[in-house]
């Protein structure tokens, strides 16, 4: 049953091929995540019970600050372990992003056959002690070092302890600073049986590697576990994070089984000065769907075969790129001629401690129908509308920029009057035409 | 003024359904796809209708529309072919898998595991009801409504009983906030699925005392495929393992057989080794 498919969705992107871009309308811009502050971006490729593991997030301070500590279900091998290029989490970013297209309306005075006719033809390294000290010191606080690893600028450890108190104080005493209330999720997660995956920037490394910034960190385990542990994040309390999850299966879309997975508002016609300010636009229109919900979901930005898209933000990732993701059931490069045995799923989720107290639980699903965040511009014809065609596609332009308008109000929570005052020829510049003026065409 | 009630739960059940069902897409924006739904309604009422022709009984569409009802709540399949699937695999089955002269799966139950078994075509949302606990204490009451009507309420209370018990001693025993405990309870596939999967009077046991132990067993079986399998829908799952138990416990604590309740105007009796509706 799914070969039927991935031929289907095949021969589909054959069919529009050549047309695909006007189809689904002229990319214009898209909302990629660097709109957010403050967002982390994690990459789960997923089949069985394998998963690999890419997270990236927007650190921008010190390199010798920066550190991370994340569940992990298994005790990882050297092999299982990797650092990976940002430029794919970019790509994979501007691919699924969301999408602002545009169409122009035609010239009112042309008949549509003579239109059709003519487009027809136009087509920190651990710090001091010596790995011994650091050891002993770890195992009278009942602290096990399981693994200890340098890998590319990282230095890492896997940890395992008797209980929370121990490793709360290994950790604080090895300069990873901890929030307040993290030893009761750390002990949770010791009691689940988890290990513990932490991270430090080695300064020396870096500075022989010449990296500027911090590359993604990667992970590969086997574990029924199909989630993400987001509670260490959320004790702190510094306010709401973004995070993007993208799942990269071979059945289908991937949702969250403990909250709420909702498409986000799509495929909507915008007033024109869209165009100017399509990061503004999405930010207040995710804002407003997220309180909608009351704060308490996932959003479905997008879902698609990796094989094509339309219209295309980017360019579909190649296989070898798939592959460095970790997408591990791919050959190796050129192995199917395209990647039509993945399924990209982008979900946005904008979470603290209250509105998000579990970690997210996700499921592969057998829905294989796409869905992206698309927005539409309407361009207005420029040209001459004096012939009587022309005065009655004014009087249709004027009716379509109010809806347009109050679309917008409501998408966004931006007041209807401000809206309605950049939206030209709109019901706020001219006064209101009764309704029954032109109804027998007078 | 006296309102008459119907004397058959399923009258009930079946406003029960169809309300969250509107209320599930109106408010919360579910995503049911209307062609599964109308397959599924469809399909049930026409093997419904087989089945009974076959054994010589009154074509009766109640519990085939609850069936349907549960299925289009519960369910999510790719396309119509598997809701078809569904439907009919669920009605074939009560007439079909049977012991000691009732069904023992729940008929959605086992259609609904038998094909996430077989494939990956069909799936359980079990987060699409978000943890809203209004929806989940509305929920709650319609299904207590369902079940005072029934009279067969201790299959459901005493699963829900045991697993909000095992909840909270883990989040205590794990020292998690109780608030984690209640996002798991106020899930509203869990409620669905108490309510209007459980709750079922023609699979569950006879005597109180077996229905009680029924309850608790899929609740400690399901608490476990949850949190140490990490089994998505694990009550689902569950109560089809759970289910050949009955008869088993049936013969434990023998008791008088469960029927439908009848509307007096009716001319309708029961048949003979227990009914198919």
């Amino acid at each position: 049953m799914p070969n039927r498919i991935v031929v289907a969705s095949a021969v589909l992107t054959f069919l529009v091929g050549s047309a695909a871009q006007a189809f689904c309308g002229f990319y214009v811009a898209r909302a990629d995540t660097g709109l957010f502050n403050q967002a982390s971006q994690v990459v789960l490729v997923r089949d069985g019970n394998r998963t690999v593991l890419t997270m990236a997030n927007d650190y921008r301070g010190e390199a010798k600050d920066f550190a991370v500590v994340i569940p992990v279900p298994t005790i990882l091998e050297r092999e299982q372990i990797n650092v990976a290029k940002p430029a794919l989490i970019e790509h994979l970013d501007a691919y699924t992003a969301p999408r602002l297209v545009e169409y122009h309306d035609a010239d009112p005075c042309r008949s549509e056959m003579e239109y059709m006719l003519e487009r027809g033809a136009a087509n920190d390294a651990v710090p001091s002690p010596t790995a011994m000290r650091a050891r002993r010191q770890a195992a009278e606080l009942g602290v096990t070092i399981d693994a200890e690893y340098t890998i590319g600028e990282y230095d890492i450890l896997i940890l395992s302890a008797d209980d929370s108190a121990g490793l709360t104080a290994w950790l604080t005493g090895n300069g990873y600073r901890l929030p307040d209330g993290a030893q009761s999720v750390i002990g949770s997660y010791l009691k689940q049986g988890l290990k513990f995956f932490v991270a430090k920037v080695n300064l020396t490394q870096q500075a022989e590697l010449g990296f500027q910034y911090l590359r993604p960190l990667q992970v590969a385990f086997e574990s029924p576990r199909f989630g993400l542990p987001i509670r260490l994040g959320t004790v702190n309390a510094d306010g709401k994070q973004d995070l993007y999850v993208y799942a990269l299966t071979r059945t289908g879309r991937v949702e969250t089984t403990n909250y709420r997975t909702v498409r986000v508002p799509s495929n909507m016609t915008v007033p024109e000065f869209v165009g100017d300010e399509f990061g503004e636009f999405y930010q207040a229109m995710f804002a407003k769907s997220l309180e909608r919900e009351r704060g308490r979901a996932v959003f479905l930005e997008y879902a698609w075969d990796m094989a094509w898209c339309d219209p295309c933000a980017a360019d579909p990732l190649s296989n070898q790129q798939l592959r460095e993701l970790g997408v591990f059931w791919l050959g190796g490069q050129r192995s199917r001629g395209g990647a039509a045995d993945v399924f990209v799923t982008r979900l946005h989720l904008r979470y603290d401690g209250e509105t998000f107290p579990a970690d997210l639980k996700f499921q592969e699903t057998g829905d294989r129908s796409n869905f992206q965040g698309r927005y539409i511009i309407q361009r207005a014809w420029q040209g001459d509308t004096s012939c009587s065609g022309g005065q009655s596609y004014l009087a249709a332009l004027q009716e379509r920029r109010t809806d347009e308008a109050k679309r917008l109000a409501s998408l966004t929570g931006w007041p209807l009057a401000k809206v309605l005052e950049r939206v030209p020829g709109s019901d706020s510049e001219r006064p209101q035409e009764p309704w029954w003026r032109r109804l027998w065409g007078g | 003024m006296t309102i008459t009630l119907p004397k058959d739960p399923r009258w009930f059940q079946i406003a029960a359904l169809s309300t969250l069902l509107t209320g599930g897409t109106l408010w919360l924006g579910l995503e049911f796809r209307w062609s599964n739904s109308l397959v599924i309604v469809a399909t049930a009422l026409g093997v419904q209708w087989i089945g009974n022709r076959a054994l010589r009984q009154p074509f009766d569409p109640r519990s085939a529309l609850i069936t349907s009802l549960s299925l289009t709540l519960l369910l999510r399949a790719a396309s119509p072919p598997w809701a078809i699937a569904a439907a009919a695999l669920a009605i074939g089955s009560k007439f079909v898998v049977r012991a000691r002269g009732k069904h023992i799966f729940n008929p959605a139950n086992f259609s609904i595991v038998l094909l996430m078994l077989c494939t990956d075509e069909v799936w359980v949302s079990s987060g699409q009801w978000g943890s809203a606990l209004l929806g989940a204490t509305v929920m709650a009451a319609l299904g207590l409504l369902v079940l005072s009507r029934a009279r067969y309420a201790e299959t459901a209370l005493s699963f829900l009983a045991v697993f909000t018990l095992l909840a909270f001693a883990r989040a205590l025993w794990l020292g998690d906030p109780l608030a984690l405990a209640l996002h798991q309870l106020s899930n509203g596939a869990l409620l669905v699925f108490t309510f209007f999967m459980i709750s079922d009077p023609k699979t569950a046991p006879d005597r109180a005392l077996g229905r009680c132990f029924y309850g608790a067993l899929v609740a400690a079986v399901a608490f476990s495929l949850e949190v140490v399998w990490f089994v998505t829908a694990a009550p689902v799952w569950a109560l089809a393992f759970l289910a050949p138990c009955v008869p088993v416990i049936d013969a434990l604590w023998q008791g008088p057989r469960y029927r439908w309740a009848r509307p007096a105007t009716t001319s309708l009796t029961a048949t003979k080794g227990g009914n198919y509706a």
